[in-house]
């Protein structure tokens, strides 16, 4: 029994707080996430050198060998500093699905592919109960297949090399890799609250790809995806309450009223411990989840719903809160606040929401 | 990183379980508190339970404790919320009198108390808070006067569990009237059974009496009861505290685990289908979960350092305002029926349970308190006085 990171684990954390501090402060940030692109291409061969990629990576594929705990300190580390990147695409999306392609693992630990995950379907309510899979059709076309249909709501899709879509083949509901060429896939990045992980529609007409999985293998790695991606935004969501109560604390210590700094008065400390407490046990449960998939332990499911309805709520209500704390100032453009606000918005709208993870804890807690 | 039990944990874990089985006597299972018949079996529990060794699991072997490390004690205590089995009747003596004996107490002291808190000989309770002190610790009144040879003690105490059964009270009072309030403070063992010494039991909110009044009129304690030195009780006082937080965590999370574990049969009978109370019910699962890895967070912090941070703290604040919230979710559920007060059943725990939990909040450092604590010593802002 020792929930405490090794002395190893701890200096990665330190190496990736010092490079995104130095490489990502918030005004380098801010000027991405107005920019066109949306992001650093330049940072990604830097991310591959410090290991990040191929973090769980066999070492014989080029990768450090190491587990999902050390991925989820980078993931903690990137949301503190709002990395805007595809990392969490790439890492926590795509590559279960690229696992199934030792070429494809290679390129990713070498920094030489960045990935995503198109799955929801074109015309699909976000939210709602239905399967995905219905809209894109792929073809076979001698050892290779054609992709035909639409994807929405694709995270990063203007920034990636390339797609893993979830879409209907001759056998069932597979995965397949598009890689992007001469501008196809037609890609048409959305104008999203979050300018640091934008989202994007992809439109395939009858462009090129390969089968990565076909059910039922398919539908494992989607499973095991989706609780990559849910503890993933869980410990980005630590990340980002932890940011947002640093700033609180540093700005009621040091702004004054009255004759005295503002975080003397108990409405205002209060709100900032109770944020504090909260994030907290956000960080025990996204590290439980964490060790969980690290593990393959049989809670990894309900550990990685559980952590991502929490954290996700507590990160929304750390950003609230320090932007109370900010007064006038919380609420301006200027003001890095509303970046990390918005990321966290993402956050909890990703998926599916805070009350559908609990509901599944209740169909677990109920037996039913 | 590991989140499973070492082999020697494993199997300590093993043999407490069936010892537990086998030793819990019939009228302490299910136990709710040391009221009614219970605290009859108190003492031959706890005497049972420090022969076979696990009373002062983590005390130095030297003042006959295990030695273990601190994760003994929190397997030790998720197991005993498991069999729903009650903790050592002498939890005041085990938690704060005896570890702050083993650092502050000279060695004749320590041979004459430590043994009896293990086996239960001799119960112990605090007296800490006033009429007129509650959070605000230093402003203590009780006189501890020097009188020739010794001290004598007059003033009361209050919120006292425990002192209508003790032995022995550890007792924080005021020898100098001037200087810094914290200054003139002095800490001494007093014996409950000295002439002066009243105890009046408080009824709760609940009925019951769990904690009283202690009255001490011209009470003469002996200069071999002195802990620290004259004027010098704030530091001994403050490692009494101190170990109020140790591995209590853990002790929260095992009670809040069974209160849950109740919850979830009592909504699966009575409002299985109801989307709201599966709402409810889920988020103190998960609020439980948070709550038990940060125990096990805090767990290997005080392993490696060996003192308890602030995130005890957290975990009394969390446990106490869940505790609030699932009990109130259960007379909910229950409905008018909750409002019947007799019989053993469902409505009755709950009712029970709804109304002492009131107490979670204040009892040992409100939550305003600990807010203080958070902001202050955690997160560093301002002082709020």
């Amino acid at each position: 029994m020792d929930f405490s990171f090794s002395p190893e684990q701890d200096q990665l954390r330190a190496q990736a707080r010092s490079f995104l501090e130095k490489r990502f402060p918030a005004a380098r940030v801010a000027e991405l996430a107005t920019s066109d692109e949306g992001w650093d291409r330049a940072s990604w061969p830097e991310i591959a050198r410090l290991g990040w990629t191929g973090a769980s990576i066999s070492e014989a594929q080029g990768g450090a060998g190491l587990t999902f705990v050390e991925e989820a300190i980078v993931f903690e580390e990137l949301g503190r500093a709002l990395y805007p990147g595809p990392y969490f695409s790439t890492v926590a999306l795509a590559l279960p699905a690229l696992g199934c392609a030792a070429d494809l693992v290679a390129r990713v630990a070498a920094g030489a592919l960045t990935a995503t995950l198109a799955s929801h379907d074109a015309g699909r309510p976000s939210g709602s109960a239905s399967e995905n899979g219905a809209t894109v059709q792929a073809r076979r076309a001698g050892e290779r297949y054609v992709l035909r249909g639409e994807k929405d709501l694709v995270p990063d899709a203007g920034c990636v090399d390339a797609f893993v879509v979830q879409a209907r083949g001759p056998d069932g509901v597979g995965l397949y890799f598009a890689e992007r060429r001469d501008g196809r896939p037609r890609i048409s990045v959305l104008d999203t609250v979050d300018a640091t992980r934008r989202l994007g529609r992809v439109t395939f007409e009858d462009d090129e790809a390969r089968l990565l999985a076909a059910p039922p293998a398919a539908a494992e790695i989607l499973a095991r995806t989706r609780r990559r991606a849910l503890a993933a935004l869980a410990l980005e969501a630590v990340g980002i309450a932890s940011r947002a109560i640093a700033l609180g604390v540093e700005h009621a210590k040091t702004r004054q009223q009255f004759g005295r700094p503002i975080g003397a008065y108990q409405a205002v400390s209060h709100k900032l411990a109770d944020t504090y407490v909260e994030t907290e046990l956000a960080r025990s449960l996204a590290y439980w989840a964490a060790w969980c998939i690290a593990e393959d332990e049989g809670e990894a499911e309900l550990a990685a719903s559980a952590a991502k309805a929490y954290a996700a709520e507590a990160a929304v209500a750390a950003c609230e809160r320090a932007i109370q704390v900010h007064g006038g100032m919380g609420f301006t453009w200027e003001h890095p606040l509303h970046r990390f606000y918005k990321r966290a918005l993402w956050i909890e709208s990703f998926d599916r929401s805070a009350a559908a993870h609990r509901a599944e804890v209740a169909r677990m807690l109920f037996g039913d | 990183m590991d989140l499973r039990d070492g082999p020697d944990e494993a199997a300590f874990r093993a043999s407490l379980r069936t010892w537990l089985d086998e030793n819990v006597p019939a009228g302490l299972r299910g136990f709710r508190g040391w009221t009614g018949p219970a605290l009859g079996l108190g003492r031959e529990w706890s005497g049972r339970l420090a022969q076979a060794g696990y009373a002062g699991l983590t005390w130095p072997k030297e003042y006959g404790g295990a030695g273990r490390p601190w994760r003994y004690q929190a397997v030790y205590l998720e197991e005993l919320a498991r069999a729903e089995a009650p903790q050592h009747l002498g939890v005041i003596g085990l938690g704060m009198a005896g570890p702050t004996i083993i650092a502050h107490g000279r060695p004749d002291q320590k041979a004459r108390y430590l043994a009896k808190i293990l086996s239960a000989d001799e119960i112990w309770c605090q007296g800490f808070s006033e009429p007129s002190s509650g959070s605000d610790l230093a402003s203590v009144r009780t006189r501890v006067d020097v009188v020739g040879d010794g001290f004598v003690v007059n003033g009361q105490k209050v919120w006292s569990s425990y002192a209508h059964i003790a032995d022995q009270c550890i007792l924080l009072g005021r020898s100098a009237a001037a200087g810094e309030p914290h200054e003139g403070l002095t800490y001494l063992i007093v014996d409950m059974k000295s002439p002066g010494v009243e105890v009046r039991p408080l009824r709760q909110m609940t009925g019951e009496a769990e904690f009283n009044e202690i009255f001490f009129s011209d009470v003469a304690v002996p200069k071999e009861n002195l802990l620290g030195e004259v004027g010098g009780g704030w530091r001994v006082a403050m490692t009494t505290l101190s170990h109020e937080r140790g591995t209590f965590g853990f002790a929260l999370a095992g009670a809040l685990d069974v209160a849950v574990r109740k919850l979830v049969a009592l909504a699966r009978e009575r409002a299985g289908s109801d989307p709201l109370v599966r709402d409810r019910v889920a988020r103190e699962w998960i609020d439980l979960q948070a709550l038990r890895y940060t125990n096990y967070r805090s767990l290997a912090r005080l392993e490696r350092t060996g003192a308890p941070g602030p995130e005890g703290s957290v975990a009394k604040l969390r446990w106490s305002e869940a505790n609030q919230r699932l009990t109130k979710l259960a007379i909910e559920i229950i409905g008018q029926e909750a409002q019947v007060a007799e019989g053993d059943g469902a409505p009755g725990y709950w009712r029970y349970q709804q109304l002492r939990s009131r107490g979670n909040t204040i009892e040992a450092g409100t939550s305003e308190i600990l807010r203080n604590i958070i902001a202050e010593r955690v997160l560093g802002l301002p002082r709020s006085r």
